[in-house]
């Protein structure tokens, strides 16, 4: 099996807050990864660094994609090599066309392949079927990046983005967060539809109903910045019934 | 991995592109400024008797009015009498009746500035009239105007070929006493354009002229006159880029459009003058005085402009909505960056009954530059049914910039109907990053936003116009985001 992610002893903070403290995590390409925590776990903060996120500060330790550093590279250059996040809250970028920041990102991802720019019609095609199987309103195309969209419009938005981009490796911050059922069965079912061999999903996520829908492979809680238990789909149940004290008090016992 | 600030800064700092100054020898009067000067400048254009009294009169009355202080802007004063009030090419006597008369060394600054003119000039099938310095050196396509009665020449020619229409549109529009620029161009203006659209006539090309100043310590003081007779129909563009310069070099051109009954006129600029240092030395004074008037019933009057350079900009493009119906639009997007700063807006005066106007004002800061927006709504007792919309907007980006809003409205009569819509927006961090987040890079992302932000304006250019726009806002935000 060929290894998407690894992530080593990974130290990372913001200013003079320490956030991660050693992480250390593999994500082969085929599997969905579930990382859960409390609040400040260090969730967020992995997803942001592994994205490239200015404000955090790689203090040690080591990212690797696809055998690649992955630190030494600009986020635009980690996200044409397949690097995804869908962010937790999608900003709004008002008079930025939603089509045309969508297709410039498709060309971007493109041109670093080697391959031919897609062309108007073609992109407009393949953004259409894409809505259609998230039930989104072709109109998006035409609104300004998530201006004015609703939370779970936005969240839809992310889902939409990663399913053009076709990524090796994505990472859902809280895709489910603010979502109504109907909604989070949708985005679900744009999850799965990018489940494929060669690709990489890790699941950011502080409860257990989007696992009822995206089954994980394996799931991990992150408490203070390291991954202090790793499992199945049943870790996430258990979570679930016990809550994550339970996880500290088996830590530190 | 993150944003490298020292990049961000080198690409701030670039450059301006066209800083340079060629060696063609002008003829330069020495600097200073009197009732001789303006004798000298009317003898050497050969100007009849009545333009040297009507700059005799424009001089008398400068001299009794004061530098308006009102403006959002800060500079040191200027001193009238350093400035040297005209410059010629010295092939000015033997004026080429082609591009292949004229001095190469002027063609060759024409393609480091990125302008090809006779490339352009007969790919776009555009006639072009360069000014260069104070005096007309190229016209072109003067035939196919010819067969349409359509007279675009240098001003300097017009007053002599056209004296009747000189003496009847000069002043109309702009009177001399207007205000102490619009004073100081009447007494000592070199040259301009000069456009005259016969009854019925649709200009069968759109007439571009680029401006540039090239000749130290010389102020230019252009004079354009455009008057669309009945039911006739012109499109203008002016576009200008100037080389660097250490002193700051004053500009203080009028504009003055007559749209008669059913005629419209468009007039787009794309203005480019060189901004000065990241410090704010060098850099033009931009005082321009430019005023449109619907002049008869049903007429159009439409002001589009690209604003991205001067060190200092005083510049608001106006319309004297006199006949009836009569509809003017002013479309603007002004940038500044670094210590950049501009005082600019418009006039909408209603005076006609059921007269409309449009405004859309789109401001960029960036650097520490400040920015300005100054309009005035005007309705007149007498104009029933006026109605005019108004949409300003300011981008800031980064934090030391500041943009500012002065709206005035004077509404004197009860059926108007007057919309004002106003917003503030920042690019944020965040907004850069979601963007490369998508493989989309910080320079492509700040250019995607900003043109985002102008796309109403944008879409008002004319096509080739809109594409040296664009590429323009972004050569001048370039590394704006700190």
């Amino acid at each position: 099996m060929k290894t998407t992610l690894e992530v080593k002893n990974l130290h990372a903070g913001i200013g003079a807050t320490k956030i991660l403290n050693g992480l250390d995590l593999v994500v082969n390409a085929g599997e969905v990864h579930a990382i859960m925590g409390p609040n400040g776990s260090g969730k967020s903060t992995l997803a942001q660094v592994i994205a490239g996120h200015a404000d955090y500060e790689v203090l040690d330790g080591s990212v690797r994609f696809n055998g690649e550093d992955l630190l030494e590279l600009e986020p635009e250059e980690r996200a044409r090599e397949g690097v995804f996040l869908g962010f937790q809250y999608p900003v709004e970028i008002p008079g930025v066309n939603n089509a045309y920041l969508l297709k410039a990102a498709v060309n971007a991802k493109r041109r670093h392949l080697g391959l031919d720019e897609i062309d108007a019609f073609e992109f407009l095609k393949l953004a259409r079927e894409k809505m259609a199987t998230l039930g989104m309103d072709p109109i998006f195309l035409n609104r300004g990046v998530n201006e004015g969209f609703s939370g779970g419009e936005k969240k839809r938005n992310e889902i939409l983005q990663m399913a053009m981009l076709e990524p090796r490796l994505a990472i859902l911050d809280e895709t489910d967060s603010g979502l109504d059922i109907d909604a989070l069965k949708t985005v679900a079912a744009g999850i799965n539809e990018l489940r494929d061999p060669t690709r990489a999903i890790v699941l950011v996520t502080h409860y257990q109903r989007l696992l009822d829908y995206v089954e994980p492979d394996f799931v991990h809680v992150l408490s203070a910045g390291k991954i202090v238990r790793s499992g199945d789909k049943s870790l996430a149940l258990e979570l679930e019934k016990n809550g994550y004290e339970w996880v500290k008090e088996a830590v530190n016992a | 991995m993150s944003t490298d600030p020292n990049k961000l800064d080198s690409l701030v700092n670039r450059r301006y592109e066209h800083g340079f100054v060629t060696d063609i020898e002008t003829e330069t009067f020495p600097p200073g400024l009197d009732e001789d000067v303006v004798r000298a400048i009317s003898a050497r254009k050969n100007e009849p008797p009545f333009m040297l009294e009507w700059r005799l009169k424009a001089y008398r009355h400068w001299l009794t009015m004061k530098e308006p202080e009102w403006a959002h802007l800060h500079y040191p004063r200027i001193n009238y009498q350093d400035i040297s009030y005209f410059a010629a090419p010295k092939s000015d006597k033997d004026r080429p009746q082609s591009l292949d008369e004229v001095d190469p060394k002027l063609l060759e600054t024409y393609e480091k500035l990125g302008i090809p003119l006779h490339e352009r000039a007969r790919l776009a099938g555009v006639a072009v009239d360069a000014v260069f310095d104070s005096v007309s050196v190229a016209t072109t396509f003067k035939g196919k105007l010819n067969d349409a009665g359509v007279i675009f020449c240098p001003f300097s020619e017009a007053v002599i070929e056209h004296p009747e229409l000189i003496k009847k549109y000069l002043g109309s529009v702009v009177p001399y006493r207007d205000n102490y620029f619009a004073a100081l161009n009447s007494a000592v203006f070199s040259d301009g354009s000069f456009v005259y659209i016969p009854k019925g006539v649709r200009c069968p090309m759109e007439l571009s002229t680029y401006f540039r100043i090239n000749a130290a310590n010389t102020g230019q003081f252009e004079r354009t006159l455009i008057i669309a007779e009945e039911g006739s129909h012109v499109s203008y563009l002016e576009g200008c880029t100037a080389p660097m310069r250490d002193e700051n070099q004053l500009h203080a051109a009028v504009v003055e459009l007559v749209a008669l009954k059913d005629a419209e006129i468009k007039y787009s600029t794309v203005q480019n003058w060189y901004p000065g240092d990241e410090n704010g030395k060098g850099g033009i004074y931009n005082f321009v005085t430019k005023r449109g008037d619907c002049r008869g019933a049903n007429s159009k009057i439409s002001w589009t402009q690209v604003e991205t350079g001067s060190a200092i900009t005083w510049k608001y493009p106006s319309c004297i909505l006199r006949g009836d119906n009569s509809v003017g639009e002013f479309y603007s997007v002004a940038v500044t960056n670094n210590m950049q700063q501009a005082d600019t807006g418009t006039k909408m005066i209603h005076i006609g009954r059921n007269t409309s106007s449009t405004i859309v004002s789109k401001g960029i800061s960036a650097g520490r530059a400040q920015q300005s927006y100054r309009g005035l709504v005007r309705v007149m007792p007498q104009a029933t049914g006026a109605r005019n919309h108004t949409q300003c907007d300011s981008l800031l980006i980064g934090k030391e910039c500041g943009a500012h809003t002065f709206p005035y409205m004077e509404i004197k009569n009860p059926t108007a109907k007057i919309e004002h819509e106003a917003t503030t927006s920042k690019i944020s961090a965040d907004q850069l990053f979601y963007c490369r987040q998508r493989g989309i890079s910080e320079e492509d992302a700040v250019n995607m936003i900003v043109n985002g932000f102008c796309k109403e304006v944008f879409k008002e250019l004319p096509m080739e116009f809109a594409v040296e726009a664009q590429a323009l806002l972004n050569v001048s935000l370039e590394g704006a985001v700190g």
